[in-house]
């Protein structure tokens, strides 16, 4: 019952607003309320190892009163199953779906903010800093200062520019839309901001207690102090594209992904990176790598576990036993039946997949002909024809709708039959086909897509879910990447399983060849008569 | 001339010790068998009906007969039928150890065409071994 509720409720997120979807949860409930019944005489087929309360073997106790020595066969029949959703409840998902609901609305949105506004506070102050050494002495004791001529003006101009280079600098590397809101704050941009706060409250301290509270009349000296201020601005500047972009580009991990219910593998190479920072690059990665998750897929593997417990059921046949011992060799035993039944859904499995792989390509024979077909009723207009067109002209996209009502039934009979008919609408085909032929693509291109299942990006936005994935990991998330590091990242339906591995060290020794080194001879096998 | 190549020992045909494997730097021992041809005159040419393969400036991996890839010695590649080394005895696939009592164990090619056609010469001893032959010794001892 719970295996239901997992993957139905993914065809539900299609198209439907957020509200509407938990009525439809409700009245998936009743309906599975009402199964509930049923299964849980499905239930009798399930091996439910019972081993019935120990009776002592020895006369001393009294005899156990009659009708309790009977065990009772029927146990399973008469309870009721317990499934995750029923009608008043809410299941498990409902749950974490409000939870995760209420964060994103509340708590990212207020991070989000709290870690702009820091940075941007942070950054006003870096800028007004130097700004403000300069004025203050001019607006507070200006008859007292020293006048300084070209030197001044010198480092005047230098002050001007080197923030006019920070502040583009800061642009380039800070000042761009963030990719992903990871879960623990990012360690080194914390250090560097922190870095940073430092080296202006401690400019400011000597500022103010040698310079304000002594007014000092060396201007110039006062303006060189402004001109260090921003040079160790741009030196931490410096530090920081060091820290956060050049410090992962070289690799020196291998990393294996592996999705859990199909088993689709990469590997990728990344740098020194902490566990949090890795998982946003695997993600962006497998949007683009991965084929797309299809769970009309994996239901031949299910009914075919289901089937291998379905078929065995253990009696104990001994009369009451000793509590614990029994359940185990009884469960021993069962799987040692289940290895030695004579089981023929290997052969079912073979005939069933070449059977399949058939059905598959007579439809791809009917599919690509169809469309190539089409595809000749249309054509784009001449130059020339423009003056008085033979027919009726179109735009792509009522070109579109005109052809695609001959190729639709092959093109939905092939997609039904890979199982692919829900990745697909009816108004996304006609989009790409006009798609197509504005771009003068052929028949085989515009099938390409519909052939073989592409990246999770070719498909809608519904389908991302870029907003549920979790973070599983024994290590802490921001420590960094070591050899034989493993987490998971959860999505509702499935999860990806990473491994680290170390890259090994390359020795790597040189041989010299000389040139005039390659000489041949040819091989000689002369026979002689004599 | 070669400084160093082991001495092909004069064996009797019969001798007993036979060890055939070749062991760099001992020196060789086989069972050999003694051959006596005599040339036939054929049109001015003296002919003594066989081709000879091998010899140190082939290449060994070649040599069909050879039990051992590496090794550079003369072997009787063909023997024309009816002709004076048939009569003799001399039989495909024969490696031959000494000719007159030169070696031909580490001869370039050449080389040993010249010493089996000497003009001069009417008569032709060979010794050459081939595989059996230590088997066969044994049985005619029994």
């Amino acid at each position: 019952m719970d295996t239901e509720s997992t993957y139905s409720g993914y065809s539900y997120y299609s198209g439907r607003s957020r509200g509407s979807h938990r009525h439809s949860e409700r009245s998936r409930d009743r309906h599975s309320k009402s199964r509930s019944k049923d299964s849980s005489s499905r239930s009798e087929k399930n091996v439910t190892i019972n081993a019935p309360p120990v009776e002592p073997l020895l006369g001393d106790q009294p005899p156990p009163p009659p009708g309790d020595d009977t065990q009772d066969d029927n146990w399973g029949e008469t309870t009721t199953a317990v499934t995750g959703t029923s009608e008043h409840s809410l299941s498990q998902e409902d749950i974490v779906r409000i939870t995760k609901d209420l964060e994103e609305s509340v708590g990212l949105g207020c991070r989000r903010y709290l870690s702009l506004t820091l940075g941007l506070l942070l950054g006003l102050l870096v800028f007004l800093t130097p700004l403000a050494f300069l004025v203050i002495p001019q607006v507070l004791w200006p008859e007292r200062l020293q006048p300084c001529g070209t030197a001044c003006e010198g480092l005047f101009i230098s002050v001007a520019f080197k923030l006019l280079i920070l502040l583009l600098a800061v642009w380039a590397l800070f000042l761009r839309s963030p990719r992903a809101s990871l879960p623990r704050v990012f360690v080194f941009r914390a250090l560097l901001a922190l870095l940073v706060l430092l080296l202006v409250l401690s400019y400011w301290l000597f500022y103010g207690v040698r310079i304000l509270d002594s007014q000092d009349e060396n201007y110039q000296g006062i303006v060189q102090y402004a001109v260090s201020l921003v040079d160790a601005m741009l030196f931490i500047h410096y530090l920081a594209i060091v820290l956060l972009e050049l410090r992962q580009l070289q690799p020196c991990f291998s990393v294996c992904v592996t999705r859990s219910t199909d088993g689709e593998t990469r590997h990728y190479n990344l740098g020194q990176l902490s566990i949090q920072r890795a998982a946003m690059v695997i993600l962006e990665n497998y949007y683009k790598d991965f084929p797309v998750h299809n769970p009309a897929l994996l239901t031949a593997s299910k009914s075919r576990a289901a089937k291998h417990l379905a078929g065995l059921k253990v009696y104990n046949v001994d009369g009451p036993g000793n509590n614990a011992a029994a359940g185990q060799s009884q469960s021993r035993a069962m799987i040692a039946a289940a290895a030695r039944r004579r089981d023929t859904s290997h052969n079912e499995l073979y005939y069933e997949e070449a059977d399949h792989e058939r059905r598959v390509r007579k439809r791809k024979a009917r599919l690509v002909v169809a469309v190539e077909e089409a595809f000749t009723h249309v054509r784009r207009m001449q130059e020339e024809e423009l003056k008085k067109p033979p027919g009726e002209v179109m735009d792509p996209r009522e070109a579109a709708q005109a052809i695609f009502p001959s190729m639709a039934r092959a093109l939905q009979k092939y997609l039904r039959t890979t199982r692919q008919q829900h990745c697909h609408s009816m108004e996304s085909i006609q989009k790409h086909l006009a798609f197509c032929i504005t771009n003068n693509m052929t028949p085989k291109a515009f099938l390409e897509s519909y052939l073989t299942p592409g990246p999770t990006l070719q498909y809608g936005r519904e389908r991302w879910m870029a907003s549920q994935w979790t973070l599983v990991s024994e290590a802490s998330v921001t420590s960094s990447l070591r050899d034989g590091t493993a987490f998971l990242l959860k999505c509702i339906d499935f999860s990806l399983v990473v491994t680290t591995k170390a890259m090994p060290y390359i020795r790597l020794s040189e041989e010299f060849i000389d040139p005039k080194s390659h000489k041949f001879v040819l091989r000689l096998q002369s026979e002689t008569s004599v | 001339m070669w400084t160093s190549y082991p001495s092909v020992p004069n064996m009797e045909p019969f001798d007993n010790n036979c060890t055939l494997p070749v062991v760099p730097g001992q020196p060789v021992t086989a069972v050999v068998q003694r051959i006596e041809i005599h040339k036939l005159r054929h049109a001015d040419n003296l002919i003594l009906g066989f081709s000879i393969g091998g010899g140190m400036d082939q290449d060994p991996g070649q040599n069909p007969f050879s039990a051992d890839k590496t090794d550079k010695g003369i072997y009787v590649t063909r023997v024309t039928p009816q002709g004076p080394a048939e009569v003799a005895g001399l039989k495909m696939g024969d490696k031959i150890m000494q000719v007159n009592g030169w070696d031909m164990t580490m001869v370039t090619h050449d080389q040993a065409r010249k010493r089996l056609t000497k003009k001069k010469e009417d008569v032709v001893r060979l010794l050459v071994t081939r595989k059996g032959l230590e088997q066969a010794v044994k049985n005619a001892m029994m």
